[in-house]
């Protein structure tokens, strides 16, 4: 492509400064049950501390098929903790730590729109609070990981174990991280970015 | 009055915010929609004119934008820094849109799947982290 000489007026040239200067932006979702690490992740993996927004969602109703009975609509805001993470000039990665409460769910739809995948931080502690997570994920079609984070004086499980209580299918990854490490972080980003790419592999000729 | 898409997933009412907060809902003058299309969270802004005018319709918000903008950011990223909800960003980058202050980065994609190349840009760069 000729891209050297179209430059000519205000609108090109804003274009043109447009294209060459952004990055792409990505989007991977960080869930799990209330102080499960999320917000330990982000910070951990990402170039500055976690940063909060407030975002205002839109009430859609539950049932994403149902079309009748939802005009009356509510709106939320929820805040959500999310970090950064430059890859080159040509990406820009942000991790959102997803709103805990469950009475939050139906704004996921909003934030898990566009994403690349999403990381489900399990505490053996309390292993029921990521089974919304899964669920939605796995309902959604979100490619999605689960991170063991191995909180000290947790008792260390077998990653078999977790996968037979999470009933998690044999193609989801499931690693043991510290969410605390930045290496360990890095690691279940690798392994979610791995397997999502593996999924968008597959995803077509599954649908007939 | 509020300019509403066909596409009813592209409402976004946060009229709530007037009730609850009343400054970022004025700084907006009760503007809830920005006047372009989709902004996501994560779509980027870049300044692509530093000089800001001295104009009625621009606040000090608005030129604490220009000036955070001169390295792209996101819209999450903005609103943190202003202390803002995304909602009153999203209208105030409109404003600098339309005056030719600011780039947004194309709409927000619609589908979860991404080219491969960028799978494996993001891979590589998270590897060498």
């Amino acid at each position: 492509m000729d891209s050297v000489r179209s430059d000519s007026g205000p609108a090109a040239r804003a274009n043109g400064a447009a294209r060459t200067k952004l990055p792409t932006a990505i989007k991977i979702l960080i869930a799990g049950g209330f102080g499960a690490g999320k917000t330990t992740m982000v910070g951990s993996v990402s170039e500055t501390r976690p940063l909060r927004t407030e975002e205002t969602l839109t009430d859609r109703g539950v049932g994403v098929d149902d079309l009748s009975g939802v005009e009356e609509k509510k709106t939320t805001t929820v805040a959500m903790d999310f970090g950064r993470i430059s890859i080159g000039d040509a990406h820009v990665l942000y991790l959102f730590g997803t709103p805990g409460q469950e009475r939050f769910w139906f704004v996921w739809d909003e934030l898990a729109l566009g994403a690349m995948g999403a990381v489900v931080i399990a505490d053996t502690r309390r292993l029921a609070d990521c089974f919304p997570s899964v669920d939605y994920f796995e309902r959604r079609g979100t490619p999605f990981v689960v991170a063991v984070n191995c909180f000290e004086g947790a008792r260390r499980y077998d990653l078999d174990e977790i996968r037979m209580a999470l009933d998690l299918g044999p193609a989801i990854p499931v690693v043991l991280c510290d969410a605390r490490q930045r290496e360990s972080s890095k690691n279940v980003l690798v392994a979610l970015v791995q397997h999502a790419m593996q999924t968008r592999s597959t995803k077509e000729p599954i649908a007939g | 009055m509020t300019h509403l898409s066909d596409d009813p997933s592209e409402e976004q009412w946060i009229d709530d915010e007037a009730g609850r907060i009343v400054r970022p809902y004025v700084m907006t003058r009760g503007r809830t929609e920005p006047s372009r299309g989709r902004i996501d969270l994560i779509t980027l802004v870049v300044t692509l004119n530093p000089a800001t005018p001295v104009d009625p319709g621009l606040g000090p918000e608005h030129h604490t934008i220009v000036r955070l903008c001169e390295r792209p950011l996101s819209v999450a990223e903005i609103a943190a820094h202003l202390d803002l909800p995304a909602g009153t960003v999203r209208v105030m980058l409109g404003d600098l849109v339309d005056r030719g202050l600011i780039a947004i980065q194309e709409p927000a994609r619609e589908t979860d799947v991404l080219d491969l190349e960028t799978y494996k840009a993001v891979l590589n760069g998270l590897r060498t982290l």
